[in-house]
């Protein structure tokens, strides 16, 4: 098992199935993240690696049909208890998608906000805060300081994408959940996010889906591999791609099938 | 191929034209200063105006606008929102059904359950009438537009821990809002010529009021009683009275083409 013995776990999947309707795309699936690790999930298309990551924070049962089974801990405490708020808990778990997804109606600065002013009013010098804090950490605040009023369409898509991350980081979550984050990017600007990967990992714990392996293994410190819907292996992530103990494993990084 | 479509698409363009230059023709030279102002005189007498139901016109419509817009645009929302289930369905085809109703029909049974009961013809009644008509209409092109608001902005809001009707009006509405405010505008423009569901409840009114428990006057009424009448002074000011009306139609058109720009320059 993957991480070592004394790593202090943020989340924890015990046998999680995620169905839609009487179909489980994810089938019985036990996983450990480390605090402040970035963890890679990988897989051919269709392995159900994107539902396993949207059941960590609640948004697959948003889907037509979507339910699961199995627990899901967040420090230690089941996110799908029913005492758990859904929508609060969202605001634990930041999420960003496989296209960039501005809010075509806020400007730069509110897109950035959006999420801490769903929390609460604050006050404006808070939000000043909080926004540039955001922006620095997603390493676009150098590029848009002096257009914070403007449209966030006027980006590029990379730089769009770096806004979906400081979106997501402005509330503070504790994980932050990247589903194919440079899917859509070209080769510069998926270099930024992984970068950003490496630097964000500090304060928070990562959990990213990518079907571009050179990216797994560039970017983390764990690598689960997912075929079917089944987690087939789990190990550190030097180890999956250079001895995995799975013969499955061994002809999907090798690039025999998938 | 292109000829043809030229020549059906300038037959269109033509009949418009044809009918702004005879009403410019006709109606222009009554526009004065006492058109706008003065209310009808005795009939038979030249002059007067038409102030009573340019006013009229406003609080009618106007009021129609405020019962029919919160509730079309509301019906519209939850249609494209939640509106997958059977209510949905159901709500769908009643809207249907009333877009494809005859607006006499409409101001039948308004005149049924509104003026009967008050005993006398209303304004309010007109503006009830006109709400029936606009709501399924507002309610369908609504709905049109909230559904063109991509799934993945959705998401990225109820990620962020916004609570689902949170995300319809902050996220999906604010974007579609564009949209949803020309649809509305072409509703206004669409009641605001409509006359058949306002013989049975506004009735018309040849003097001045503000009143919208009494019978009220609209251009739309206007133009039928003065054309239908017997004096050459009636058929002038009812070809002044349907330039204003047409002049009030292509500026709502015209508005509702601008806020298309708006949305397509904020998604440039």
């Amino acid at each position: 098992m993957a991480p070592p013995a004394d790593a202090v776990l943020q989340l924890e999947t015990v046998r999680l199935t995620a169905l839609y309707g009487p179909r489980a795309v994810v089938k019985d699936v036990s996983l450990m993240f480390p605090k402040h690790s970035v963890s890679a999930v990988i897989g051919p298309s269709g392995c159900g690696k994107s539902t396993f990551l949207r059941c960590l924070n609640r948004m697959h049962e948003l889907s037509e049909g979507g339910w699961v089974t199995g627990r899901v801990l967040l420090d230690g405490a089941d996110i799908y208890d029913e005492r758990v708020d859904p929508v609060q808990l969202r605001r634990r778990i930041g999420m960003v998608f496989q296209r960039p997804t501005p809010f075509p109606t806020m400007s730069i600065y509110d897109n950035v906000a959006a999420g801490l002013r769903v929390n609460g009013s604050r006050s404006r010098g808070e939000l000043d805060q909080a926004v540039e804090r955001a922006l620095r950490q997603a390493a676009l605040w150098d590029e848009v300081q002096d257009r914070l009023r403007h449209s966030a369409l006027a980006l590029s898509g990379g730089q769009q994408q770096r806004l979906c991350i400081a979106r997501a980081l402005a509330p503070q979550p504790e994980v932050l959940l990247l589903d194919e984050p440079t899917a859509s990017l070209d080769p510069s600007g998926t270099q930024r996010i992984e970068d950003l990967c490496h630097e964000l990992k500090l304060a928070y714990t990562i959990v990213i889906v990518t079907h571009n392996l050179q990216q797994a293994a560039r970017v983390s410190d764990y690598t689960a591999f997912f075929f079917l819907g089944e987690l087939v292996e789990v190990a550190r992530t030097e180890d999956l791609f250079t001895k995995p103990a799975r013969e499955q494993t061994e002809a999907y990084i090798t690039g025999r099938f998938g | 191929m292109t000829g043809l479509v030229a020549v059906l698409s300038f037959t269109a363009v033509l009949a418009l034209v044809l009918i702004l230059a005879d009403l410019i023709a006709k109606g222009a030279s009554s526009l004065d200063w006492s058109f706008f102002t003065k209310s009808p005189v005795a009939a038979g007498a030249t002059g007067g105006g038409v102030a009573n139901a340019i006013v009229g016109t406003g609080i009618i419509v106007g009021l129609a606008a405020l019962i029919g817009l919160p509730v079309g645009i509301g019906t519209g929302l939850y249609l494209a929102e939640y509106g997958s289930g059977r209510l949905g369905w159901i709500v769908r085809f009643v809207a249907d059904v009333l877009n494809g109703t005859p607006s006499i029909v409409i101001g039948i049974f308004a005149w049924t359950w509104l003026v009967k009961p008050m005993g006398h013809f209303s304004a309010l009644a007109g503006s009830v009438a006109l709400a029936a008509l606009m709501i399924p209409m507002i309610a369908r092109t609504t709905e049109e537009m909230v559904r063109l608001v991509p799934h993945s902005l959705r998401e990225a809001a109820l990620a962020l821990g916004y609570a689902r009707w949170r995300t319809s009006l902050r996220i999906v509405a604010r974007t579609a809002l564009a949209g949803i405010v020309t649809g509305c505008l072409v509703g206004i423009a669409r009641i605001a010529g409509e006359t058949a569901p306002l013989l049975f409840t506004a009735l018309g009114n040849l003097n001045f009021t503000v009143s919208v428990g009494q019978p009220m006057q609209t251009l739309s009424l206007q133009i039928y009683q003065y054309a239908s009448g017997p004096f050459d002074e009636w058929h002038r000011l009812a070809w002044a009275a349907a330039l204003v009306l047409m002049g009030l139609v292509l500026l709502l058109a015209v508005g509702a083409r601008w806020a298309i720009r708006q949305r397509h320059g904020a998604a440039r």
